[in-house]
This record gives C-alpha cells, sequence and structure tokens, in this order.
C-alpha cells in the first residue's frame, strides 16, 4: 500500500508539473485583434492601407493582386485603385527596393509579409493579436537609429510608418499599488496626436491586420464554408453506416 | 439490350447480374487467383467476434496510408524540390492550385493523424498483448513500418523548406555528427553538403516520395499477412482457433466480410469526421500538426530561438535532451543496478557473468574518466535505443496471459504509468528547455526504460487471473 501511495504521489507530480512551468514562462501580453474576415469592407480598407503603406518596402510576394476579388473587388478596382506599378493585375505583389539596400537602411531586409499573420502566431496569441499589437506599441526612443523603439518586438529595424496618423507615444513611468509596497510600471502615453483619434487609429491597424490575415490563407473563409458541408455530409454517412453495421451484426451472439 | 436473349439463361447467383460477372471471374480466376485471395483475406478470414474500439486503427492505418500516398501524388505534381523554388511552390499550392489548399492539408493533417492512428494501434498491441507468441513477427513488421513512418515523416518535413524544416533537420542530422570516428563524415555524407542544401532537400525528396514508400508498401503486405496466416488476437487473448466446429471454422469466429468490414465503415465515417474537422477548421492545429515558424522560409543565417520537432517525435527528443552530463551517474548507477538484479536472478551461469561484464562495459563507457563517451552520443543511444527497444517486448513479456483483462495489478500499472510518462516526455519535447523540465524528463527517461527493461520481472511476479476458455462479448 505503501509503495502504491508513492506512485500516485508521482503520478500527482508528473501530471502537474507541465502547469508550473508553463507558469514561470515569460510571454508579452498581446491584444486581442478585433478582425472579422466576412467583413468584405473592412478587408477592403485593409487592402488600402497595405498597398499604400507597406507595400513600398514589404514584399508579398505570394500574393496576386487579382486575388483581391475574393475580398469583392474587380480586376479594374484593382488596376484603378491598387496596382501603383503598372503591373498586371495577375501578378505577384513585389517591390521594386533591392534587399541590400534595404539592409543598409534599416539593419535587416523588411520581412515577407504575405505569410507574417500565420507565422506570427505563438502561445501569446494568433498572428493578428501580435500584429494588432505591435502596430499600435511603437514609442519616441531616442537611442535607436530610426528614433523609434517598440515593446513588443523590442530594438526592431523598421521606423513607426504610421506615425503621422497614430501620433508620437512615449514611455512613461507610472506608480501603482503594488500589494503593499509601490511600484513602477511602464506605459506607453500618446505625446503628441496625430492625425487620427486613438479610436480611429485602432479601427484602422484592425482593419489592416484583418487584411494581413486574409493575404496569409486566402483559402480561408471558403475552407470554414466547405468543411460545414464535409462534416454534415459525414454526420448523415454515419446513421446510414451505423445502420448497416446494426441489420449485418443483428446475427452475432 | 434491344435484343432479348432467346434461351433463359442460367442463373447461378442471386440475380441476374451474376451471370455475366462470374463467366469473367471464372476466366480471371484460370490465370490469377482472385477469388481465392479475396476468400482468404476476406469473405472467409475468420476473425474473432469480440473485437472491440481499439481494433479500429488497423484498418484506419491503411486508410490514412492510402490518403496520404493519393494526395501525395498530386502535392509532387505540383512542388518544386529546388532550395530555391520549394517554399514559393507549396505557397503556390496553397493560392494557386484549385483545390491545392484541401490537398495540402489533407497530407500535412495526414501526417500527424497517421501516428496518433499507429500510436493507438500500438497501445493496443501492448493491452491486450498482441505481439506475444504466435504474434512475434508481426509485431517486427509492424515496428518496422513504425520506423519507416517516423524516417518518412522526417523526410516529408524538410520538403516545404521553412525554417521549422530546415532547422529541425539540422538538429536531427547534426545527432550523427556526435557519433565517434565517423560522425562528420557520416553527417556530410547524410546532407551531400557541408551544411544542409539543395542538395540536401533533393535527396530527401527522393527518400519520401519513392524510397520509403516502397518499403512501407512491402512491410504493410508482410504484416497482413503474417496476421492472416496465424489470425487474429483479440481482446481476452484467447486463440480462437483452439474452438472449431465440423467445418473447421473457429466458433468464436466471423468472416472479416462482411461483419469487419461494415463496421470498420462505421469507424472511417467516424475518423474522417474528426479529420475533416481538423483539416477544414484547425489545420494548424495550435502550431502542433504545422508549426508556425515553418511559415518562414528556411534561413541558414538566421536561427529560431526555438526548435522543437513536431509532436510525435518529442517523447525520443526529450529523453534526447534528458541526457546530460550530470545525469551520466544516475544512468550508470542504474546500469549496474540492472547488471546485478540479472546477476541474482538469472539461472544460467553464462547469462550471469554476461551481465556482469556488460554492465561493467557500459558503466565504464558511461562514466570511466578518459575512456568515457560524452552525454552526448549516449543522448543519440538512448534515443534511439528508446525507439528499438519495442522490438523486444514479445520476449520481455513473461506473463502467463496475454490480455491485460487477465493481468494482475503489477502490469495494469506499469502500463498506466508507462503512457502517463510517454505523453509527458512528448509535452516537454515541445518546450524550451527549463530546469524542471529537465530533471522530469530524466525521470520520465528512467521509468520509459524500466517500463521495459524490469518487465520480465514484474510480468511474471504478477497475479494473474484464470483466463476463460472462449472469447466474451
Amino acid at each position: 500500500m505503501v509503495k502504491n501511495m508513492n506512485l500516485k504521489k508521482l503520478i500527482a507530480v508528473i501530471l502537474f508539473a507541465p502547469s508550473l512551468v508553463f507558469a514561470a514562462g515569460d510571454h508579452i501580453k498581446l491584444d486581442k485583434a478585433p478582425i472579422d474576415l466576412k467583413d468584405e469592407a473592412s478587408l477592403q480598407r485593409g487592402a488600402r492601407h497595405f498597398v499604400n503603406y507597406c507595400l513600398n518596402c514589404h514584399n508579398a510576394s505570394f500574393m496576386r493582386f487579382n486575388r483581391l476579388r475574393d475580398i469583392g473587388l474587380t480586376d479594374q478596382q484593382i488596376i484603378d485603385n491598387l496596382v501603383f506599378t503598372g503591373v498586371k493585375v495577375g501578378d505577384l505583389m513585389k517591390v521594386a527596393m533591392d534587399p541590400k539596400d534595404s539592409k543598409a537602411w534599416f539593419g535587416a531586409a523588411p520581412p515577407e509579409l504575405s505569410l507574417i499573420a500565420r507565422s506570427r502566431a505563438s502561445e501569446a496569441g494568433s498572428g493578428a493579436d501580435w500584429l494588432y499589437s505591435y502596430l499600435r506599441s511603437f514609442y519616441r526612443d531616442a537611442e535607436r537609429p530610426t528614433g523609434w523603439n517598440n515593446t513588443v518586438f523590442p530594438n526592431v529595424g523598421m521606423p513607426h510608418v504610421l506615425w503621422e496618423l497614430q501620433g508620437e507615444q512615449v514611455m512613461a513611468e507610472r506608480k501603482v499599488q503594488g500589494p503593499g509596497f509601490e511600484k513602477t510600471e511602464h506605459v506607453l502615453k500618446l505625446d503628441k496626436p496625430g492625425k487620427m483619434s486613438p479610436v480611429e487609429y485602432d479601427q484602422m491597424v484592425a482593419d489592416l491586420v484583418n487584411y494581413l490575415v486574409f493575404m496569409a490563407e486566402p483559402a480561408r473563409s471558403s475552407r470554414t464554408t466547405i468543411g460545414i458541408f464535409v462534416l454534415f455530409a459525414l454526420s448523415l454517412l454515419f446513421i446510414l453506416a451505423y445502420a448497416l453495421k446494426k441489420e449485418y451484426w443483428k446475427d452475432v451472439h | 439490350m434491344a435484343s432479348a436473349p432467346k434461351e433463359p439463361v442460367q442463373f447461378s447467383g442471386a440475380g441476374p447480374l451474376n451471370a455475366p460477372i462470374s463467366g469473367v471471374l471464372t476466366w480471371v480466376d484460370q490465370r490469377f487467383p482472385l477469388m481465392s485471395l479475396w476468400r482468404d483475406h476476406l469473405s472467409q478470414y475468420y476473425a474473432p467476434k469480440n473485437f472491440n474500439f481499439w481494433y479500429f486503427f488497423g484498418s484506419l492505418a491503411m486508410l490514412v496510408l492510402v490518403i496520404q500516398i493519393v494526395t501525395g501524388i498530386f502535392l509532387v505534381m505540383h512542388y518544386k524540390p529546388s532550395a530555391a523554388e520549394a517554399f514559393a511552390s507549396v505557397e503556390y499550392i496553397m493560392r494557386d492550385v484549385p483545390a491545392g489548399w484541401f490537398i495540402r492539408y489533407m497530407h500535412s493533417t495526414g501526417a500527424s493523424a497517421f501516428f496518433i492512428v499507429i500510436y493507438l494501434h500500438m497501445f493496443r498491441g501492448l493491452m491486450y498483448g498482441s505481439y506475444r507468441q504466435p504474434r512475434e513477427l508481426i509485431w517486427i513488421f509492424g515496428m518496422l513500418i513504425y520506423l519507416c513512418l517516423m524516417a518518412e515523416a522526417f523526410f516529408g518535413y524538410l520538403l516545404p523548406w521553412g525554417q521549422m524544416s530546415f532547422w529541425g533537420a539540422q538538429v536531427i542530422i547534426n545527432l550523427f555528427d556526435a557519433l565517434p570516428l565517423i560522425g562528420p563524415d557520416l553527417s556530410t555524407w547524410i546532407r551531400g553538403d557541408f551544411v544542409i542544401s539543395d542538395a540536401t532537400l533533393n535527396r530527401f525528396f527522393a527518400f519520401h516520395v519513392i524510397a520509403i514508400p516502397l518499403v512501407l508498401l512491402g512491410l504493410v503486405a508482410a504484416h497482413i499477412m503474417a496476421l492472416h496466416e496465424v489470425g487474429s488476437n483479440n481482446p481476452d487473448g484467447v486463440e480462437i482457433k483452439q474452438h472449431k466446429d465440423a467445418k473447421g471454422i473457429p466458433l468464436d469466429g466471423i468472416p472479416f466480410h462482411p461483419y469487419y468490414t461494415v463496421k470498420d465503415i462505421v469507424g472511417v465515417v467516424v475518423f474522417l469526421f474528426l479529420f475533416f474537422g481538423v483539416v477544414f477548421f484547425m489545420p494548424e492545429m495550435g502550431g502542433y500538426f504545422l508549426e508556425f515558424n515553418n511559415f518562414i522560409p528556411a534561413d541558414a543565417l538566421k536561427t529560431p530561438p526555438h526548435i522543437a520537432p513536431v509532436w510525435y517525435f518529442t517523447p525520443y527528443y526529450s529523453i534526447l535532451r534528458a541526457i546530460t552530463e550530470d545525469f551520466m551517474l544516475v544512468l550508470a548507477i542504474g546500469v549496474a543496478a540492472y547488471s546485478l538484479l540479472i546477476w541474482l536472478t538469472a539461472r544460467n551461469q553464462l547469462v550471469k557473468m554476461a551481465a556482469l561484464a556488460i554492465g561493467f562495459v557500459v558503466i565504464v563507457l558511461m562514466k570511466g574518466g578518459p575512456l568515457a563517451i560524452e552525454a552526448k552520443v549516449w543522448g543519440v543511444a538512448m534515443m534511439g535505443a528508446a525507439t528499438l527497444i519495442f522490438f523486444l517486448l514479445p520476449w520481455l513479456d513473461r506473463s502467463p496471459v496475454k490480455s491485460i483483462r487477465y493481468k494482475g495489478p503489477r502490469f495494469k500499472a506499469a502500463l498506466t504509468i508507462f503512457v502517463i510518462v510517454f505523453l509527458v516526455l512528448g509535452y516537454y519535447g515541445t518546450q524550451t528547455v527549463t530546469p524542471a523540465g529537465t530533471v522530469i524528463s530524466q525521470i520520465g527517461t528512467l521509468i520509459y526504460f524500466s517500463f521495459f527493461l524490469l518487465m520480465p520481472w514484474y510480468s511474471a511476479m504478477d497475479k494473474t487471473k484464470p483466463v476463460p476458455d472462449r472469447v466474451t462479448m
């Protein structure tokens, strides 16, 4: 019996240990991205922001312009509003910037964005959450070559491209009452307002992230739609298969 | 059917269609043993009537194999095995090939599904003693299939040429680098280059799409032929061939077709429901089936902060990481205790002496100062041993009964702990190294090997229950 008790304790320790280690892990807190892939207007706004602000330095070299038909645009609308470089509507979203130049300017070549919403996912949150938090977490930092830093991606090479819209944030210190003592917290504070109010800016980033999620997997909405039909068909097939099995197995005892 | 036959056709079967069909069958049968194959393996293969839930996974493994082969063929039509084009060609499949995403997700989900099904299939074998005499060869063929599957998964994982593909392969190939004397040359030979490159991708592609599948199919055939030769085990571990009727048909047997074909269809539908649930709604499975880092193209200059193999390799990966320099003393003490145990309990003098001699050599190689081999190499050896030790099961299990239903508390406890440890090791294999994680992996490694190595003693000591004469439903 004593042996048995020890065994049970050992099992308990082994089973509960993962949660302890997990709790010790240090993750950045990410904000939940308010995205909706069914909202075509949001996706279209996001596509416009993407070609205006991102597609100057970043490639999306697995994405074709005419795939934007999936979010309710016609080829003509795409050419008129979203293609600035005179490429064909069936071409991939590539930029002219030489990676060597960009490496010299920013310290690293700007990453490819076609799949960024998938590759940025982690235990801390989805790729969308990461992007939504990242694009709202730039702050002024005189020690960085670009003059900008980021709380989600510390010492990032990218300057705050959207600063005119968001304004300038600074890292502020705030005294908060801890458990029995006062502690200092670092928080971002809007120092100089931009063209957009904080609410408008958050909405704009949400649209952009929504688009990035769409671009990472354009087939995603049709995937889930087809999936519902497939699972429904399999449910019907299950009834038939089960009835057939029952019928055949009547005589097995 | 404008002109009806003038003479009435002689019907040999139940319906009018059978006449022309049986004519064709006769023609074929005179040239190829079609009907006898059908009879031997389906309509007159008598399987025990008491198969339960755990017996679905053999046919499901066949189903997943077919899914992988068919989707694989379609992927190869569009995939480009070149370091410059591989990643983009996968995205081309995901975006531009009609239903390409569906084919690719089936293949990536199928890889994980294969391991889930095989692990459950193996667990069934462990529970009901399906590896015991006279089914040792079925078990060995099955284990060879499992090894092939691991090779297949390893080679296939490099092909998308993402960061995890690249760095995962880097970690595994570097294991060979650790081997004494031949290590560096061997790993260069495997890569075909000094680094993982286009040459490596091309040869992995060759292994993934033709070499390993060919061996795999041969082994599956051997596995089933051996099974149909001796007959299936069952949850009671009773040999149904010991009780036959006048015609020589086992009293507790039912023909595989139609009974188990219709039953397996139910299993197939439930499996496909879960399978397509993943394919359509969560193909990444939270980063376990498709790792997030693998959506970044391979970059030899950027090492990811955390390299983890796909989940089905992680129990072994944990064992590899558990073997640290300061753990070698514990291992050496374990080896000493084990040789002593054999020396104390073995009856054969030769076995006694061999146990002490081998134990001594192993301890010297583990902890013998200048003669000791470094812990890294032992990690590779232990990882290899952890997969290969399953082969010995038929000879390690000394219980007088096969099925867990009639085995005693010792075996039941051992199997339960083994399954928990396997899962815990698997979990820690996905995580970054922490001191607590390492200690738990080390304890897990000891328990993992104890399950197998102590089995001859605890399975023989167990209080078993009487086994019934016939199967129970």
